[in-house]
């Protein structure tokens, strides 16, 4: 029976000539990616104190290849760090009933936390860490492109932990798999999809945080680590307009770059983990990864790994079977919960207490007053941005979305638009603002714009594709006009799609208001009146009392909006709108 | 086959019911007493709603009876049963592991070592007939070569007992007949992994063809409402007639009222005491219109097989019609009555107007609406307060259903009409259900 066993890998025997040029490049491109990380890693530990740090770096051109090495590193970094979160996270939430009320809650709130006004907390702290080494601050960095990925990432996990197939479930169980087993057998590979494009999309947003977080101002020092986000900072400081287009031409090569070697060929591969029934239409294709298919290495390195399976298990299994009781005791859980909500609601109060007292001793309840009203005027530049990007890009992602020809050209494009740093622009922004006379009042809002307007797009983009072509034809059928046709077929089917675009572009606009409304060029500073801008001085300045007040401010305005606002939208959407 | 009569898994007065998101109480199982021993196939059949699937999954382990007790081997159950495998209707394999890594997945979790799970796996494979699969993943493979990779899976791992929960309900009636077929000539042989199989099913003929026993469970809640023997000689033959007297036993086993309970007349009953069947208009119309092209009577047996409809696709259309008056139902057969008579053949609206009348006369939640409506202040009531009035005799998932069952016949009939933006119901002015108060 066993000589009877076919191998459809038989045909690998018969190569042709191709694929030993397949073996050269993936052998040559391992090692230069590995003297890389080598060559990189020895630069992270250089020795350093916060009085000698650096507030700026070298703006000379030959620096640059190096700085944007050491910036991609600290990507890579935070999203294996955000990986190993999402896992522990997700996986304690969807399986601890009582840890899951506390978690997804959280996960919700710190969704809604402007990431950049942590920075000062977080830059002090790990500085303490590592004294001497410019790892903390490294660190630092590396903690806020972290907590831009990290979050979404848990929550995309999560879900599709939460929401396995109920039979995925029950086989698992009925087989006995442990809990080692379960989690990397059937726990990873079913929520392998979500993570990947989800992981794709954190990637893209934490360019934004990159550059934010490496040339900083905390606690009046001004700081700045070696990478292309400090780069840009000094050529603006500087007001080297050519250096700073230098680096967006770089920042453009490596979105592409990372894009076409490692996102594209792992969501191709991703594919392999799809639960439906049916291949998809259109399943994403990479060169990449037919390169590495082709090539023996891969394989060559997954054999012995693939031998560690077997022991891994065993050495594993006393973490036990992927089992919870049928019996328990009705009292005893009861009394558990009860204590945990009682423990739990102690530790909140509490802390309410303390910050609560520590604002009125500080700084008084005046300065939240305050804050709010700042508050408003961030959220009103917020309004126009979404308001403006709808009115825009609406009807152009519809246009594109329609045509299958532009869209297979634009969605890379757009892509590319949508993780490209916005930050990199604003030198450019900044200097037509200066030389125009215009108010970064009204200037904000296209700052804030820049990097925000593009979840709107190709939310819309995606949805207007995926409007079924039975319905189009109907309505070409029907000959509606014009407006009937928006009124009654584009605009209904794309809603879903533009509201998860619009609760995105909010959020993001949020964030970039903490960059956007204050912003210096070639040593001129301008500034808005916001929320944003309180948050950045506070920090600059080392003043925790406003850091903390900003920070809290603006987080209740960002959980508000979404619940009164983007969650109704939402329920509207799934109830009327959706096209299953 | 030697019938040892030894006890694999008991079941003692096991209830179950599970708590709605509203905090109500959903009865899905009463008081259930079952054995099932080494030798046998059970068949546990029924319609939708009679909690066959729940059985078996407390029978697996997978769910905690909310009382009584499953044992296996005389050990009360807290988890997975460690003596039974299950095949899934919807096959449940791991999609991005291949034939043989999904057949040897129960094996690992044994922590068997590779070379002696690789074997065993191959024994599965070639005794359920794969070869040449093992490295294929699931998506590449049809429904039924996804079902055998189901089966090898199960008796790769010699269970005691093999849990089958509609093994054959998603595949198409060629391969199901092909399937089962196979799945009996392993059985009858020598060298079935397994001691006993228990399977769920709501195909009365497929009941027949395999079983040893059925269990006709009844339905809200769930119980057990007869237990038949089949005693045929294998391989059993479809077209002799004492199979065809056990199907039309089921038949009338599933339709007919249950011994000890008078169900109240349609006209007199209440909308929970006599529930809507869940049932389109155009389904039990097309079910009359049927009976009427042969002349007025038909077999329930040879509908559901020239239709190829199980069970649950036709009894709700049964029970439908026979509410209405439409069709009289008597032992596994259907007759239609005069009003069906003039139902069929009439136009349109007249079919219309004779579904009104009898909707509105012999339809419990039908009825109870259009009187709500006749005394409300303009016509208007919201489905809210229909949904109140359910939540007394169903859980909120099975109230909404009757109530969109019973608009679905009001708009059919022109009754009333439904607007799901402003959740209200609204008299249809032709009906003269409502006459506005000329004040």
């Amino acid at each position: 029976m066993t000589s009877m066993r076919t191998f459809p890998a038989q045909g690998a025997l018969v190569r042709s000539p191709r694929n030993w040029a397949a073996d050269v490049a993936v052998f040559v491109g391992a090692a230069a990616l590995l003297w890389l990380v080598v060559h990189l890693i020895s630069g992270a530990n250089a020795p350093w104190t916060v009085e000698h740090a650096p507030s700026t770096v070298s703006t000379d051109p030959a620096n640059l290849p190096y700085y944007a090495a050491r910036s991609l590193l600290r990507m890579f970094a935070a999203l294996a760090l955000s990986l190993v979160f999402t896992f522990v996270y997700a996986t304690a939430a969807a399986r601890l009933r009582r840890a899951e009320k506390v978690l997804i809650p959280l996960l919700d709130i710190l969704q809604s936390v402007p990431i950049l006004g942590f920075l000062s907390i977080t830059i002090t702290g790990f500085i303490a860490l590592f004294p001497g080494s410019e790892l903390g601050l490294e660190c630092a960095s590396i903690f806020a492109i972290f907590t831009s990925q990290a979050w979404n990432m848990a929550f995309a996990f999560y879900y599709s932990l939460i929401s396995q197939p109920r039979e995925l479930d029950e086989a698992s169980r009925l087989l006995r798999l442990t809990r080692w087993q379960r989690f990397w057998r059937v726990d990873v590979p079913s929520g392998m999809i979500p993570l990947v494009w989800n992981g794709m999309m954190s990637f893209g947003g934490g360019w934004f945080f990159l550059t934010a977080s490496e040339a900083l101002n905390v606690n009046n020092h001004q700081f700045a680590l070696p990478g292309i986000g400090a780069y840009v900072a000094a050529a603006s400081d500087a007001g080297e307009l050519s250096n700073v287009l230098l680096a967006i031409a770089l920042m453009i090569v490596m979105v592409i770059g990372v894009n076409v070697l490692f996102w594209r060929p792992l969501t191709a591969w991703a594919e392999r983990f799809r639960v439906e029934e049916s291949e998809s239409a259109e399943a994403p294709r990479s060169l990449t990864l037919d390169l590495l298919r082709r090539s023996r290495i891969p394989r060559a390195v997954g054999l012995p790994l693939g031998r560690l399976v077997h022991p891994m298990d065993r050495v594993m299994a006393p973490f036990g079977v992927a089992e919870h009781p049928l019996r328990s005791s009705v009292a005893r859980r009861r009394a558990g919960d009860w204590l945990f909500g009682l423990t739990l609601g102690m530790a909140i109060g509490y802390g309410a207490y303390r910050v609560i007292r520590y604002i009125g001793e500080s700084v008084g309840f005046g300065e939240v007053g305050h804050a709010f009203l700042l508050g408003l005027a961030t959220f009103g530049r917020v309004a126009v941005v979404v308001v403006i990007a709808t009115l825009i890009w609406v009807p152009i992602g519809v246009w594109i979305g329609l045509n299958p020809k532009i869209s297979r050209l634009a969605q890379p494009v757009v892509q590319v638009l949508a993780s490209f740093p916005a930050n990199f622009l604003f030198p450019l922004f900044t200097a037509l603002l200066l030389a125009t006379g215009v108010s970064l009042n009204i200037g904000g809002i296209v700052l804030m714009a820049l990097g925000s307007q593009w979840y709107i797009l190709f939310n819309v983009i995606a949805g207007a594709s995926a409007i079924p072509n039975d319905l189009r034809e109907a309505a070409a059928n029907l000959q509606l006009p014009r407006k009937l046709w928006w009124r009654k077929l584009i605009l209904p089917a794309i809603f879903p799609s533009y509201v998860t675009g619009g609760i995105t572009a909010a959020g993001g606009a949020w964030n970039a208001s903490i960059v956007a409304e204050i912003v210096t060029y070639n040593g001129t500073t301008l500034t808005a009146t916001g929320l944003g801008a309180y948050i950045k001085d506070a920090t600059s300045e080392g003043n925790s009392a406003h850091t903390l007040i900003g920070v809290i401010v603006m987080s209740f305005y960002v959980v508000a909006m979404n619940r009164f606002f983007w969650r109704r939208l939402y329920a509207i959407s799934e109830r009327r709108f959706s096209l299953s | 086959m030697t019938i040892d009569h030894e006890v694999l898994v008991s079941v003692e007065h096991l209830s179950k019911s599970f708590t709605g998101a509203a905090g109500d109480t959903l009865h899905v199982l009463d008081d259930i007493n079952l054995e099932l021993r080494a030798g046998e196939i059970v068949a546990l059949l029924g319609r939708s709603g009679s909690g066959k699937s729940t059985l078996l999954r407390t029978i697996a382990g997978l769910i905690s009876p909310t009382s009584g007790s499953v044992r296996y081997r005389g050990t009360e159950l807290n988890g997975a049963n460690p003596g039974t495998a299950m095949v899934f209707q919807t096959f449940a394999l791991m999609p991005w592991l291949t034939v043989q890594d999904n057949v040897e997945l129960g094996l690992a979790a044994r922590g068997i070592s590779p070379a002696a799970r690789r074997t065993r796996a191959l024994d599965a494979i070639d005794l359920i007939g794969l070869d040449g699969f093992e490295s294929a993943y699931p998506k590449e493979l049809s429904g039924g070569m996804r079902q055998r990779v189901g089966f090898a899976r199960a008796l790769v791992l010699e269970p005691d007992l093999l849990l089958m929960d509609e093994p054959f309900s998603a595949l198409d009636v060629l391969t199901a007949e092909n399937l089962r077929t196979e799945l009996m000539t392993l059985w009858t042989g020598h060298n079935f992994p397994t001691q006993a199989i228990c399977l769920v099913t709501h195909n009365i003929e497929e009941a027949v063809l395999l079983a040893d026993r059925v269990i006709v469970l009844g339905a809200n809640p769930g119980h057990i409402r007869a237990e038949v023997p089949v005693e045929l000689d294998r391989p059993r033959d479809r077209r002799s007639t004492s199979f065809s007297v056990l199907v039309d036993k089921l038949y009338e086993l599933l339709t007919g009222a249950e011994p000890g309970i008078t169900e109240p007349e349609p006209t007199e009953a209440t909308p929970t005491t006599r529930p809507l069947p869940n049932a389109t208009v155009g389904g039990l119309a097309g079910l009359v219109e049927i009976v009427y092209a042969r002349g007025g009577h038909a077999d329930m047996p040879d509908i559901a097989n020239d239709l190829n409809f199980e069970i649950d696709d036709l009894l709700p259309l049964v029970d439908a019609a026979a509410m209405l008056d439409l069709l009289h139902v008597s032992a596994g057969n259907l007759e239609l009555t005069a009003v069906g008579a003039e139902f069929t053949p009439a136009d349109i609206q007249t079919s219309k107007q004779i579904f009104a009348a009898q909707a509105r006369s012999r339809a419990p939640l039908v009825r109870t609406i259009c009187r709500a409506l006749g005394a409300s202040a303009d016509g208007n009531l919201r489905a809210g307060f229909f949904l109140d009035l359910l939540a007394r005799g169903f859980g909120p998932e099975d109230a909404r259903q009757q109530l969109d069952t019973a608009i679905d016949w009001g708009r059919y009939g022109e009754l009333f009409d439904y607007d799901t933006d402003t959740d209200e119901i609204t008299a249809d002015p032709a009906a003269g259900l409502f006459t506005p108060a000329s004040a």
